[in-house]
């Protein structure tokens, strides 16, 4: 099964072909022009360098939120098109997921941090179980489902399961202090190798979702901001006060 | 039998608040014009908001794109390339076309042709009126735009005259506001106008000072406003009717004079409106008459092509495409472009 994969979720911008257990083609660029400059023109790089036909994929990987909203769009809207005109499903993937999916294998807690602005983060925690059977791969579990919350809060969490953890993501450079003074467990940061969003991630994490029948067609397909917006935020302020 | 040189233009439109797809066959030929409205869901905000229209248009995006596919019966074979209006905009909310745009154009390998959103209210024209051509002079009035242009030729253009503050329609939305009709202010303040006098209070007619063709439309709202607050002060009950028809006579006797003035000075027999505004009856009547007096032949689009559509965008592209106007995967959303401007 091959499948295109998209982030566009942070300040990453990230497409690769994912062949089943192979990655043909990897492009991720972390630089500040818009994804709207980047994405397609890098798609459009891996088609020409891998002889691509975009007919031979099976379904679209997208990172699916939390993220940016402007980022998120830019990603859906791109797969949505792509959907469209190629008459193949979307796979959405959780955002946070794919994060942690770099580290795959680790028998360490895993906590991914996106810098969400307005003193959160999105976050989630995840370790990797092994299959039964020698042969089998790893599974990934989720412990706390990505979510937007204080980064105090998923801190607490890992205080209270006391195992040693990893932090990536571009939220460790937001909070690195926070963390430093928070944190009563050991604690790494990822390397540069695998500290971001990575569509191969995305590609991957998506391959097993689609096996255990998770897609969308792409009409269907809209992110998950996690958050609503600062105007309906507000309007149901407003309506609790005068309830 | 369809003919192998016709040239058909998806088009796509999401610059503010609705969601569009057309097909538009030879330029001039709608074959489909599918728009989702989120007026309703704006309405609860008495205004459009950004993120809440870029949400909405995610969603209906490929919905609509289907449904005016198959409402043209064609399917993305038959197409001849893609447009797309780039700007000006709200930026997320045209992010949104413009993508998904680039994804079909990528995936099916037609080309992609950028469309100023402008381009697409003037050439809306030449959807029911195929004797159109330029040059002529055209009035654009929107929510968001008020432009004096001379249409050169099919995608050349030059701005004689724009708005120094609020646009037309901004200045209808503000001042319905003010009298309690609600969003959106121009429909409203045109039906209750039919019902009111419109020399009953006498509203400034704003000059820009040095320019024959800008407008002006913020003295004329805080001029409203003042009328308002000091009714309320004088415990005058106000005659909301008389109001907007006071409020519309003076906007609509702006946009006469000046474009008329334009007209005449550049020698044109031909004048065309533009825009949502232009869809206001009495601001038709007015021109109606007006170029009728002085045998100017007017030209104006039916309502549902004077609101955000595709079907503009689509005959908009079919003149781009046909100059040989290509946009490339880096096409981005401008939220200011300007008009003439790539």
């Amino acid at each position: 099964m091959k499948l295109l994969a998209l982030d566009s979720s942070g300040l990453v911008a990230s497409a690769a072909i994912v062949d089943n257990h192979i990655t043909i083609a990897e492009y991720t660029v972390n630089y500040k022009k818009t994804h709207s400059q980047t994405l397609l023109p890098m798609l459009d790089e891996i088609r020409r360098m891998t002889e691509l036909d975009l007919h031979t994929i099976d379904a679209i990987a997208i990172a699916a939120g939390p993220g940016s909203f402007t980022g998120l769009r830019i990603g859906a809207a791109t797969a949505k098109g792509l959907g469209l005109a190629l008459e193949i499903p979307i796979i959405p993937v959780p955002t946070v997921d794919s994060l942690a999916y770099n580290l795959y294998g680790s028998d360490k807690l895993i906590c991914p941090l996106m810098d969400a602005r307005r003193n959160q983060v999105y976050t989630g925690l995840y370790t990797f179980q092994k299959g039964i059977g020698e042969s089998s791969g790893y599974e990934m579990q989720v412990l706390q489902k990505q979510c937007a919350v204080d980064i105090a809060e998923v801190v607490q969490q890992i205080n209270a399961l006391g195992t040693e953890v990893i932090f990536l993501g571009d939220g460790v450079d937001a909070y690195r202090s926070r963390i430093a003074e928070l944190v009563t467990v050991n604690y790494s940061f990822a390397p540069a190798c695998c500290n971001r969003q990575r569509a191969s991630c995305v590609g991957a994490l998506g391959s097993v979702l689609y096996r255990n029948g998770v897609q969308e067609a792409a009409w269907e397909h809209a992110p998950e901001y996690l958050r609503l917006s600062q105007a309906e935020r507000e309007r149901a302020g407003q309506k609790e006060e005068t309830e | 039998m369809e003919n192998r040189e016709d040239v058909h233009i998806l088009a796509i439109e999401s610059s503010c608040d609705e969601t569009a797809a057309s097909v538009v066959k030879n330029g001039r030929q709608v074959l489909s014009n599918i728009i989702s409205s989120q007026i309703d869901l704006h309405t609860l905000y008495g205004g459009v908001v950004p993120e809440i229209a870029s949400r909405k248009h995610i969603e209906k995006i490929n919905q609509v794109i289907e449904e005016a596919l198959k409402e043209a019966g064609v399917t993305l074979e038959d197409i001849t390339a893609i447009a797309v209006t780039y700007g000006p905009g709200l930026v997320g909310a045209l992010l949104v076309g413009v993508s998904a745009a680039k994804a079909i154009a990528f995936a099916t390998g037609k080309p992609l042709v950028g469309v100023h959103h402008i381009e697409g209210h003037i050439s809306a024209n030449y959807i029911e009126n195929k004797q159109l051509e330029p040059p002529f002079a055209c009035l654009v009035v929107s929510g968001g735009h008020t432009h004096l242009v001379i249409v050169k030729d099919y995608g050349e253009y030059e701005i004689l005259g724009c708005t120094r503050d609020d646009a037309a329609g901004e200045a209808f939305d503000k001042v319905a506001r003010a009298i309690g009709l609600g969003y959106p202010g121009g429909p409203k303040i045109d039906k209750l106008s039919k019902e009111g006098n419109p020399d009953a209070v006498k509203f400034p007619r704003a000059k820009v000072d040095g320019s024959d063709y800008d407008f002006s439309f913020s003295g004329l709202k805080s001029a409203v406003l003042n009328y308002l607050n000091s009714c309320e002060m004088k415990g005058i009950a106000v005659n909301r009717a008389d109001v907007a028809a006071s409020f519309q006579e003076a906007v609509v006797d702006v946009l006469v004079e000046h474009s008329l003035h334009a007209v005449k000075a550049y020698g044109f027999d031909k004048f065309a409106i533009a825009g949502g505004v232009a869809s206001n009856s009495s601001l038709r009547a007015a021109f109606e008459t007006a170029c009728s007096s002085q045998k100017i032949a007017f030209f104006h689009p039916s309502p549902v092509f004077c609101t955000d559509n595709a079907a503009m965008i689509g005959v908009a592209g079919y003149y781009e495409y046909i100059k040989g106007t290509r946009s490339g995967y880096d096409l981005n959303a401008i939220p200011n472009l300007r008009l003439g401007e790539r």
